[in-house]
């Protein structure tokens, strides 16, 4: 039977405010352990949450960025149950009436467009952390995460495959950051999901009894663990079982999922508003003042460069996946004065190049796009060759200095002039008769050889066009 | 001095007649004297308080004195003291010092108030009788085998029996208005969210509400002056003009229109509470006023309506009460959920532990529709009884308790006679209104009665008018029992 892998996902956003979702304390992430939590987070007898209005405000600027309805009227409510990193006994989060309800998020799945649909999203607090180790048979508590606003996105169950549902957590990781309201931070915690996947035979239009898979902290732990539970569940119905509605933990060292707890065992959460908050209540005016702020959004900018720049539709994806890799190639774009098609091959190859093998962001680029831009304007006038702009793009990267000064120190100046190019070319000829009359008599391939020794005479500074021409009507004899 | 009101001493204090050191010793030495009997006060630090009452006397010799500055007052031991053992009445909270202050508590700071000690009150405000305090049971100054009422019964008693001039309670259900009847002193709940909640350890959220206790409506009054005030810790809080709550209070009462719910003069309220009730509207009558019968039809449903919402929201509140941070942890446990359970089966008395279960119930799964939402659904009923009513008339009269004080051990064993106790009372903060308590004579016991007035949202000025001029036509207010005599 071939069976089709249904995935929803719930994805937990840090929204990126400086204090906390209902305290002043500081979110900042790395501090000693309980050293940012105060009297609120630490749920000392008395105190009382006050709403973040910048956490609300992100909020809605996601649900405008996703076409969802803002609700005007959202309610607080709390999620009871008992854990030490859960100072109140309860996590304030947002049940029957969310933030944000509906909107859908387009992913690209290669060159295919695919529209996900979006449940809700509702702001909560994070809880702490419960540390088991180093602490002899006890357990650590550190509250500086209990009260981090996050934002929880809930996905239709519209993600067929690990594939998309990678695709649709990349397309919401580089919204998030592009709408600045959560810096994206997977290995601090900061975009987590959680995965709900079932299984059905191919053609099926009834869903499959789900799997829900939490903390799924990377791209790649995401894939890994919906391949994995899909492969169990199907191994689990072919083999004439049944699946039971479960949680279940990703164990990456193992490659595998295993049961955490069973829906028997899950908790009663007791939901009900929260008393100590007033309904969360969004005017017009504050919804209209937000929709000013948006930035242009991933999938405008996307359609845009394929529009505006004549970019591919994979291209265009590429340099649009992160906020500052599209700005950083407009930049570079505007300083050259066009030559788009120019600038993208330089920004997705060499730059990126070098900026995976050394872990840096595009931020962090030892050559700004303005820089490349004055490497890039050498390639265009002819001063130098793509294949020797490399090599000055290496030294500009050691930082030997700026391009013009590298190309003149290095005397890597092409070589352009036609009568210079003549007088070796014919040298060449005339010290390799046996190839020229080789060539003559048909034998196309050793063109090239010819090119080589050209470039080689040259240092590579030879107009490689020019030398094409040159050589092609000297050979012609 | 015993039995001055508020503005008395603070002229005494202006005028150097005395100051604020010696006044806070002198109710430093009465509590001495009779706390043993009572039991009012659970935490005393005489020396903090002394401090306290010295830099009131520098600010008033510097001439930066308020209208209370160095005046003593009780605080009920469910508001955080910086540095001060802070129990709510629980073994959870035994050894729980406050490191920060409530609002309520930095307003009378600011005021330069005198923090005189720490009243005694059921555990967590959970209770009409005192008697659920795990500091033990505070006794009725007018008599010791009579409850004082609860659950703000320490600082009604330390009023009543002029161990303080003025002391500070909040009301879920009654617990403000019930001991100040039952104890014969005055006390208001203020509109729902006047006073801020924070700092203050929460029963239930929706229906708590700080307020003061005292022996007249006029020192009410300079007290609510200084216990209103917006606070942005606390969302419910709410943003209005400052306002001055004795401004009206020597208004006349001609055409005062008082309205009398017929659900408040039947079945279960006992004759001499009746009588005494009916005497004080007669004199309200002779002071101008009209009566007008209102109904509120809903009024038997706030009970069941109560204790559905109040549990349901202690059942959350309490759970931080989890022995992992601070608060009582059982000595010994096998694992986490081990270490929970007997935290919490030892640190909380029955009453609590009771409302607990009840709340968890109501907010389960499958039952949450029929409880608690229903429960909602009556509760704007409830409430709009009540505006009803307001359409005619000015303020709402009627007894605050069904019967004087009753003895010690009477209704401990029965929960639900105990509830019943408030019956008159907890729909005032089903629907946020301000309700008080003012001594309206006494039962054939001879224990005190205390007449309710409820007034519309806001209407505090108007309500202590209302007090304020019965207490000057009557001297209810100004008896003193004999027992606190004793204090010398």
């Amino acid at each position: 039977m071939q069976w089709e892998v249904v995935v929803g996902l719930e994805v937990h956003a840090q929204l990126s405010t400086r204090s906390k979702m209902f305290s002043a304390a500081s979110t900042a992430y790395g501090a000693a352990p309980n050293t940012q939590a105060c009297a609120v987070d630490i749920a000392l007898p008395g105190v009382l949450p006050v709403a973040n209005r910048g956490a609300v405000e992100r909020a809605i600027k996601f649900g405008l960025a996703v076409g969802g309805a803002i609700n005007r009227r959202s309610v607080f409510a709390r999620k009871n149950y008992f854990y030490p990193d859960l100072p109140k006994g309860y996590q304030i989060s947002q049940y029957e009436i969310p933030v944000v309800s509906r909107g859908s998020v387009v992913i690209q799945v290669g060159e295919r467009e695919k529209t996900i649909r979006l449940t809700r999203a509702h702001l909560e607090e994070d809880a702490g952390k419960s540390l088991h180790e180093d602490f002899h048979g006890m357990t650590g508590i550190d509250l500086n995460r209990a009260g981090t606003p996050l934002l929880e996105i809930v996905s239709e169950p519209e993600m067929r495959g690990s594939a998309e549902a990678v695709a649709y957590a990349k397309a919401l990781h580089s919204l998030v950051r592009y709408l600045d309201i959560c810096d994206g931070n997977m290995q601090e915690g900061s975009f987590r999901c959680d995965a709900n996947v079932s299984v059905r035979p191919l053609g099926s239009d009834q869903l499959g009894t789900r799997c829900e898979i939490k903390n799924l902290n990377s791209f790649r732990f995401l894939e890994r663990a919906i391949e994995f539970e899909a492969a169990r569940q199907i191994a689990v119905l072919e083999d004439g079982g049944v699946i039971r509605q479960e949680t279940r933990l990703y164990d990456s060292d193992k490659d595998e999922t295993r049961s955490m707890r069973s829906k028997e065992e899950a908790h009663d959460y007791r939901y009900f508003p929260d008393p100590d908050l007033l309904p969360l209540q969004i005017s017009d005016a504050w919804v209209a003042e937000v929709y000013a702020t948006l930035p242009e959004l991933p999938q405008a900018k996307r359609e845009r460069f394929v529009a505006e720049f004549g970019l591919s539709a994979y291209d265009a994806g590429v340099l649009t996946a992160s906020r500052e890799m599209a700005d950083y190639f407009e930049a570079v774009v505007k300083a050259l004065g066009g030559e788009p098609k120019l600038c993208a091959n330089w920004v997705m190859g060499d730059l990126s190049g070098i900026l995976n093998k050394e872990g840096l962001a595009i931020g962090e680029s030892r050559i700004g796009s303005a820089r490349l831009a004055g490497l890039l304007r050498r390639i265009v006038d002819g001063t130098i060759s793509g294949k020797i702009a490399k090599e000055v793009f290496e030294a500009m990267w050691g930082g030997v200095g700026e391009a013009d000064a590298i190309i003149d120190a290095k005397g890597l100046r092409q070589i352009s002039d036609a009568s210079e190019i003549e007088n070796i070319l014919d040298q060449i000829i005339a010290a390799n008769p046996s190839q020229v009359a080789e060539y003559r008599a048909g034998k196309d391939k050793l063109f090239g050889f010819f090119v080589g020794q050209a470039m080689k005479a040259t240092k590579g500074k030879a107009n490689p066009a020019q030398v094409n021409e040159i050589l092609k009507r000297k050979l012609a004899g | 001095m015993l039995n001055s009101s508020l503005k008395e001493l603070a002229a005494m204090l202006a005028g150097k007649q005395i100051s604020s050191v010696e006044l806070a010793g002198e109710f430093l030495r009465r509590i001495k004297a009779l706390n043993p009997v009572y039991n009012a006060f659970v935490t005393l630090a005489e020396e903090e308080t002394l401090k306290q009452a010295q830099a009131a006397d520098e600010m008033i010799a510097a001439g930066r004195g308020q209208p209370l500055t160095g005046v003593p007052v009780a605080h009920k031991d469910i508001f955080c003291a910086n540095g001060w053992r802070t129990t709510a009445g629980s073994r959870m909270l035994g050894n729980f010092v406050a490191p920060y202050d409530a609002h309520v508590i930095e307003r009378f700071r600011q005021a330069g108030t005198v923090n005189l000690g720490k009243t005694n009150m059921d555990e967590f405000a959970m209770g009409s009788s005192n008697e659920n305090s795990h500091f033990g049971p505070v006794k009725n100054p007018w008599d010791v085998r009579a409850v004082p009422g609860g659950s703000s019964g320490g600082s009604a008693c330390a009023v009543a029996a002029r161990m303080a001039p003025a002391a500070t309670g909040t009301d879920t259900g009654g617990s403000i208005r019930q001991p100040a009847a039952l104890t014969g002193i005055s006390g208001i709940k203020p509109t729902y969210g006047l006073v801020s909640r924070y700092g203050m350890v929460a029963f239930a959220s929706s229906l708590d509400q700080g307020g003061p206790m005292a022996k007249s409506a006029e020192d009410l009054s300079l007290l609510l002056n200084v216990m209103v005030g917006f606070d942005p810790r606390d969302s419910t809080s709410l943003q209005r003009e400052a306002e001055d709550y004795g401004r009206d209070l020597e208004r006349p009462l001609a055409g005062l229109r008082i309205g009398l719910p017929r659900e408040y003069f039947a079945a279960g309220l006992s004759t001499d509470v009746e009588r005494a009730v009916q005497a004080a509207i007669g004199e309200y009558r002779r002071l101008g006023a009209q009566t007008v019968e209102v109904t509120l039809p809903n009024t038997r449903l706030s009970i069941p309506v109560y204790y559905v919402l109040a549990p349901a929201e202690a059942s959350s509140n309490l759970s931080r009460y989890d022995g992992v941070r601070y608060g009582y942890r059982a000595p010994e446990y096998r694992d986490l959920a081990d270490m929970y359970q007997k935290s919490r089966a030892q640190g909380f008395g029955p009453e609590v532990k009771r409302r607990i279960m009840i709340g968890t119930y109501v907010l389960s799964h499958g039952y949450y529709d029929a409880y608690y939402l229903q429960a909602q659904k009556l509760r704007r009923l409830i409430a709009r009884d009540f505006s009803e009513a307001f359409k005619h008339c000015d303020v709402i009269m009627g007894p605050t308790s069904p019967t004087t004080a009753f003895n010690l051990g009477e209704k401990s064993s029965d929960p639900v006679q105990m509830y019943l106790s408030d019956i008159y009372t907890i729909a005032v903060n089903l629907a946020g209104l301000p309700g008080m308590s003012i001594p309206a004579g006494v039962g054939d016991d001879g224990r005190p009665v205390g007449l309710q007035i409820i007034g519309n949202y806001f209407s505090e000025a108007k309500m202590l008018n209302v007090a304020h001029r019965y207490q000057q036509a009557t001297d209810w207010h100004a008896r003193m029992p004999e027992g606190a005599k004793a204090g010398g």
